[in-house]
């Protein structure tokens, strides 16, 4: 049978007209999907290196990295932003890996009772919109002080990344071989110690995809902080959002570019450090 | 004893942080939405209505369109990649259809509302090529300009769930149905489709839950009237500092995205029956 098949490849397609042309809607599609995609970019890249640009113009007048300068002055905001979002971000990895490390071993690799019931408990915060949480969160925070401070931003960011971070942690020591732990324990290591040189090298990769994943996650993050944080603290996306709301296209756009780096570097790689053996366990 | 101890009390400090930062402030939200100074009360549910029903008209269609228009273009591009037969244009679609699935949201619709403006670049290049007449432009920055921004961003993260699950369909089935006559389009939709569709629900009904939390795309590009709910909790919450109808709108969304969850549910269970 399958013989038979693969002596008549694509006998349904032989009555097409001209089959040369087809590469004429193809090259017009992708070229269309090409625009869709990296125009936007484009225009914000432009935006970015724009020192004058407006109507008729189709490109910007004069181009030049006077706002940069402003942008990234010793008293400018952004630099101020982005210590703050990278140190919001940094905090969030530390507490998030903390608590998903246990969490994700235990789920992988120990006897726990209800266990798909607790896996499908971290997806909580995916499954609802967040918006009313954050609301809520705020108006608590307020009450206890932790409103406008570094630490209450922090938490809701936390609670933000542990979905991915428990499901990656847990799916990465499910993917380390269990022979490799047994044969540390059989030639004397005690638990701890198969834990720390066996079992946490090998899962590395994927808590590194996932510790990735969180920072980016705290890095972009915009609803929580701006109910949590706004105006005391003020990161990278709030920051944007305001110069945006200012019309002020050029800061707003430099504040976009320098969120957009580390997202799109993030896509190019993550499948370095998220091998197809971790994936297929995510969510078992 | 303590070995059966040790799994929960690993999983306890996560499990204790989702509780508490999660769903007690989730059930804040619903204790709050049916309370009025104090008293269980259905009138910011009354208000958020007269206010804000046009409003949740308006967000529900934008949402569903955008679902619906994701729905379509990942099947579009997962399809390509499984059943194109031009490796170059294959090979091109999967470098390029990913490009936007970390891009945050904030800078999305910053790129939006400079991209889709009246004399934004989009239009700037139609004049320019003579596509467009410089009076002939419009502005995209209404409920059309959320829609391309949701669009472009949620695509290729569907798009990535639904092309990885074709890959890893059984060909034969595809081969069988090809050498049979059948064209491209109708094996995609007939047999490539129904077999993805768990993978596709998933994906959308993730998609359709992070829109409706989105606030920054219809702050950014659209934040007159009508806007999407988002938009309004925000409001009702600087302006006025009332959390009732801000909690009335946040179990409205919660009920949308419930039955859109239901209806999955509904349909996993009675397809394992």
């Amino acid at each position: 049978m399958a013989d038979v098949l693969a002596a008549r490849p694509s006998a349904g397609r032989r009555t097409l007209p001209l089959p040369d042309l087809w590469w004429l809607p193809r090259a017009a599609i992708l070229g269309l999907l090409a625009f869709a995609i990296f125009g936007p970019l484009v225009n914000l890249v432009l935006w970015a290196v724009a020192e004058r640009w407006y109507y008729p113009h189709m490109l910007p007048i004069d181009y030049g990295f006077s706002f940069w300068a402003k942008v990234f002055a010793p008293r400018g905001n952004a630099v101020e932003s982005l210590a703050t979002s990278l140190g919001i971000a940094v905090a969030t990895v530390a507490a998030s890996l903390a608590l998903a490390v246990p969490a994700g071993y235990a789920l992988a690799r120990l006897a726990l009772p209800l266990r798909s019931l607790i896996l499908v408990a971290f997806l909580i915060p995916q499954a609802f919109p967040n918006l009313p949480v954050y609301v809520n969160i705020a108006r608590l925070f307020y009450e206890i002080g932790l409103n406008g401070t570094v630490l209450g931003v922090v938490m809701v960011h936390v609670v933000h990344g542990l979905v991915y971070a428990v499901w990656i942690a847990t799916a990465a020591f499910a993917a380390v071989d269990r022979e490799l732990e047994e044969a540390a324990r059989s030639i004397g290591a005690g638990a701890l110690t198969t834990f720390r040189d066996v079992t946490l090298p090998l899962a590395a990769p994927g808590l590194m995809a996932s510790a990735i994943f969180v920072f980016l996650e705290s890095l972009d993050e915009f609803t929580g902080t701006y109910f949590v944080g706004a105006p005391d603290v003020t990161t990278l996306p709030l920051l944007l959002y305001t110069a945006g709301a200012g019309g002020n296209y050029q800061v707003a756009s430099i504040t976009a570019l320098l969120l957009l780096v580390p997202s799109i570097g993030f896509m190019l790689v993550v499948e370095r450090f998220l091998r197809a053996d971790v994936l297929a366990r995510v969510g078992r | 004893m303590t070995h059966r101890l040790l799994g929960p009390l690993l999983v306890l400090p996560a499990l204790a942080t989702i509780v508490c930062l999660f769903v007690v402030p989730l059930a804040a939200s619903v204790v709050g939405a049916f309370d009025l100074a104090g008293a269980p009360s259905l009138a910011n549910f009354d208000k958020a209505f007269a206010l804000y029903g046009r409003d949740i008209v308006f967000t529900v269609a934008i949402v569903a369109l955008s679902t619906a228009l994701i729905g379509g273009l990942s099947v579009a591009i997962g399809g390509y990649l499984t059943l194109g037969e031009h490796p170059l244009a294959v090979a091109a679609l999967r470098w390029l259809y990913r490009w936007p699935l970390f891009v945050p949201f904030i800078v999305v619709g910053q790129v939006a509302r400079t991209f889709l403006a009246k004399n934004g670049l989009m239009n700037n290049i139609l004049v320019s090529v003579g596509l467009l007449s410089p009076l002939d432009t419009v502005g995209f920055l209404d409920w059309r300009g959320i829609v391309v921004a949701f669009v472009w961003k949620q695509t290729p993260f569907v798009a990535l769930l639904v092309a990885g699950a074709m890959a890893s369909l059984d060909r034969a089935t595809i081969e069988a149905a090809r050498n049979l006559g059948a064209s491209r389009p109708r094996i995609l939709l007939e047999i490539v489709v129904p077999q993805v569709a768990p993978t596709l629900l998933v994906g959308l009904i993730l998609s359709f839950v992070t829109m409706m939390s989105v606030l920054s795309v219809p702050l950014m590009i659209n934040a007159e009237t009508p806007t999407m709910i988002t938009a309004d909790i925000a409001f009702r919450i600087n302006a006025y500092g009332d959390y009732g109808v801000a909690n009335a709108l946040g179990v409205i969304s919660l009920a949308l995205t419930g039955t859109v969850a239901w209806i999955y549910l509904r349909q996993a269970v009675r397809e394992r029956a």
